[in-house]
């Protein structure tokens, strides 16, 4: 198993530049707090980052301290998403965009994997009809 | 698509998979400003929610508030949202005109009687019917006999809600928010089209019916789809505050939220839209921003799919979605700058210190009168003197 980075292993986040609403740090130790209790007890957590004021360039500072793992997902439903596991284990960081390319949805999932990334009962059924139907051509 | 046919399976019609549905259903629940671990509860919610009936009525407004929620040309949330209702009534929008949209409505209203929703934006001119007629029926009685069925009503824009643009003084037109206005006249309104099937038709009180506030000019897209939601939702309306809006957007103020605040908080601010501190990105209350007055999601929320709101691009906030942002004095003076300057409400106390508010009473009403005086009509000799 992967060594789990404590506390004083969390990378600084970089220096604010003009504007900084100084929402950064604490969202970083929620985010450690959250991957705590994933491990004690499993609990999972979900930060809507839309809900928190951030000031320009801060949600990029939160991505760039995160930084991206072993896992990158792309998903296709409703415009493109990004899944990706952050360089902390467990801490997986997902952007959903519309076909714009706007984004509509930035989450921080702390848990094993994303629900999101797991095959849907509803779209099996109907691959499973879809290529019975291919089969009977 | 089938009035009976629920969210779920309108959006799995449209090629939808159930992954999109999640993804939308996070989206919502982020843009309704509640907890992702609803998430689930929402989803479950809205595929078994049934497609309601809306009936959208525009009255004296600027059709700001629909371009607001329907520029988008892909698939937003809010645009889906908006797709899976049943749009039975929008004189904008559909493609039907004159006595075939009138009879639209009419059959919409039959139909659904007591179940629908109503929106309306702009604000009801009571000064005189004829300044506002849709179909030659003014829109004080077709808001009251629409009102009278419907499940719950929603103002959209600032308008609406507090009369906004129309209303600002001299208010030519007597105009009223819809909720001022169905309280004052919707004591016993005609049951035109809910008859039962014993032909009862009782006069209707429409005076105590809650109107949902979705103030701004025009209300963030995300915000007027997210009250939709949440009754689509939960099947209730959302919580409201002391104006009537919807406490998950407009709980907390522009100031709270603000990227800007920590520049306020240590006395950095913009003094002139070009000098180093609004280069820098400082605060600017000085410049006039409301944000500290006014309630509302843009500092969160944002506008153009999450881009910016207009802090951020450099403007102070004009405070769109409280009460008579239009009269609240100049956009960019401070919100400590009195709206009359004490010097010449001094003139009106005659030295007497303990008299300036009725002094600012009389300066206001001296504006009150030349404004009213601005608005005489122009004659063709008042154009044949400036030539």
């Amino acid at each position: 198993m992967k060594h789990m980075p404590d506390r004083q292993e969390i990378p600084s986040c970089p220096e604010p530049d003009s504007v900084a609403t100084g929402n950064v740090l604490p969202l970083l130790y929620e985010v450690r707090h959250a991957v705590q209790d994933l491990l004690d007890n499993g609990s999972e957590t979900v930060i809507d980052l839309r809900a928190i004021p951030l000031g320009p360039g801060e949600e990029e500072r939160i991505a760039e301290t995160l930084g991206r793992g072993e896992v990158q997902a792309r998903l296709s439903a409703l415009g493109p998403s990004e899944i990706i596991e952050t360089r902390f284990p467990g801490v997986w960081m997902c952007t959903h965009h519309n076909e714009d390319g706007e984004i509509i949805g930035r989450f921080i999932e702390v848990c094993l994997v994303p629900s999101l990334l797991c095959s849907q009962h509803e779209d099996i059924r109907d691959g499973l009809q879809a290529l019975d139907d291919r089969l009977q051509e | 698509m089938a009035n009976d046919q629920s969210i779920g399976e309108a959006l799995r019609a449209r090629g939808i998979s159930r992954r999109g549905f999640l993804k939308f259903c996070a989206a919502t629940a982020s843009m309704m400003a509640l907890p992702p671990s609803m998430v689930p509860g929402i989803a479950r919610a809205l595929e078994q929610a049934r497609r309601p009936s809306v009936i959208w009525l525009s009255f004296q407004e600027c059709t700001g508030c629909t371009e607001s929620l329907t520029r988008s040309h892909s698939p937003t949330v809010e645009g889906l949202i908006f797709d899976t209702i049943s749009l039975d009534y929008h004189h904008t929008l559909q493609a039907a005109s004159g006595s075939a949209a009138e009879a639209a409505r009419v059959t919409a209203m039959k139909e659904n009687w007591g179940k629908y929703l109503l929106v309306v934006d702009g604000s009801v001119p009571v000064g005189n019917p004829g300044f506002s007629t849709i179909a030659g029926v003014s829109n004080m009685d077709m808001l009251l006999e629409t009102a009278a069925g419907a499940a719950a009503i929603i103002s959209v824009g600032s308008c609406a809600a507090f009369g906004g643009i129309p209303y600002a003084k001299p208010n030519p037109t007597g105009a009223l928010p819809v909720s001022a206005f169905l309280s004052e006249y919707g004591k016993r309104i005609p049951n035109t089209f809910g008859a039962d099937e014993s032909g009862q038709t009782d006069p209707v009180d429409v005076t105590g019916k809650t109107v949902i506030n979705v103030s701004g000019c025009p209300p963030i897209p995300v915000v007027i789809t997210g009250v939709l939601a949440h009754f689509l939702t939960f099947d209730k309306l959302p919580e409201l505050d002391d104006l009537g809006r919807p406490l998950a957007f407009y709980g907390k103020s522009i100031h709270d939220r603000c990227y800007r605040r920590p520049f306020y908080d240590k006395g950095l601010f913009a003094n002139s839209f070009d000098d180093e501190g609004a280069k820098k990105g400082w605060c600017l209350y000085k410049l006039g921003c409301k944000g500290p007055t006014t309630y509302n999601a843009c500092a969160t929320t944002k506008w153009n799919g999450g881009t910016s709101f207009p802090i951020q691009s450099g403007h102070p906030c004009l405070g769109c979605s409280q009460p008579d942002f239009w009269d609240g004095g100049g956009f960019y003076n401070s919100l400590s700058t009195p709206t009359e300057k004490i010097a010449r409400a001094a003139v009106f106390a005659a030295g007497a210190a303990a008299a300036v508010g009725v002094a600012l009473g009389a300066a206001n009403r001296a504006k009150q009168a030349h404004a009213a005086k601005q608005h005489e009509k122009v004659t063709i000799n008042d154009l044949d003197k400036g030539t």
